[in-house]
């Protein structure tokens, strides 16, 4: 599995998901927010957490327009593989990768926690290595995770199973909860928890790891 | 030539800020106050000259970047 992470000005969550896909057995690349291409034979696309471009306009929004993200548009129109965490997940959004929104969370609180996520599909190579209704401890780290789509997108999403995610407790607003969203061809995931930070024993958890673990299992031949 | 680009959430859309807002609004003692909307202007100033050009160009602007036109509407005034 070769997965290129991308760094943005004001990315900072990216060493860690380099590292979460290196432990889970990939060879990983840093790419620049200014590259115009992915490396040759990339399978996945990580867009970390962070604040790129300062949450300028709206958070993702300056991110959607970058050089690299032209790139990563193509790779993911190829069917090619994207994981978007927290800002990374609104920077999807903001391109126009994933359905939906995501707005200032309800309580207009910064929320930074350890969750209990509720695995909503395990029909997706991010998701596999669970079962449905699987519980996993991950954290969060946002101030705008608000999920919002109109109700057609969310009959959308219900009908074809693409709710990765759903939060067992009001966390911040989001619609039914969702905490994390897949593409109609199941390769593209955007989530706000953060699986990276809950990948090594060491830092408090190790159920984010098992996402990696998946991945690296689907993508090991590709 | 100047624009002024007025965004705001889609009616129906919840505005956890607006109603925050409302709130310290009460708390303060201004009674009365039914409903706040939160929402930006952003200001171009343009090279353009002609109106009509700049106003086609600038909504461009907005379906492109200056409003997410998943949860936000905009207007465009041109002067």
């Amino acid at each position: 599995m070769k997965a290129a992470i991308i760094t943005f000005p004001g990315s900072n969550c990216d060493r860690d998901l380099a590292v979460a896909f290196e432990q889970a057995g990939a060879e990983v690349a840093r790419v620049w927010h200014k590259d115009q291409d992915l490396p040759e034979g990339t399978d996945i696309v990580g867009v970390p957490g962070g604040f790129s471009y300062g949450d300028y306009l709206r958070c993702g929004a300056i991110a959607a327009q970058s050089p690299i993200m032209q790139a990563v548009r193509k790779h993911v129109e190829k069917g090619g593989y994207a994981l978007g965490i927290c800002n990374g997940f609104q920077i999807l959004t903001e391109t126009g990768l994933l359905p939906g929104a995501l707005m200032r969370n309800a309580g207009l609180k910064f929320v930074c926690k350890t969750v209990t996520l509720k695995v909503a599909t395990s029909d997706s190579d991010f998701t596999r290595g669970w079962n449905a209704g699987d519980e996993a401890s991950i954290p969060v780290a946002h101030h705008d995770g608000n999920y919002t789509i109109d109700a057609e997108g969310l009959q959308r999403l219900k009908d074809e199973d693409r709710v990765a995610f759903t939060y067992t407790e009001d966390v911040n607003g989001a619609m039914e909860g969702i905490a994390g969203v897949l593409s109609a061809n199941r390769r593209v995931l955007g989530m706000m928890p953060h699986p990276e930070r809950a990948a090594d024993a060491a830092l408090g958890g190790t159920d984010g790891s098992v996402l990696f673990r998946s991945l690296s299992g689907a993508l090991a031949l590709a | 030539m100047k624009a002024r680009v007025h965004v705001m959430l889609k009616d129906g859309v919840l505005d956890p800020q607006g109603e925050a807002v409302r709130h310290a609004l009460g708390t303060l003692g201004f009674q009365g106050v039914n409903g706040v909307r939160q929402g930006k202007v952003i200001e171009l100033d343009l090279a353009a000259t002609d109106k009509a050009a700049a106003e086609t160009e600038v909504k461009a602007m907005c379906e492109k970047l200056l409003a997410n036109t998943v949860i936000e509407k905009y207007s465009v005034e041109i002067a």
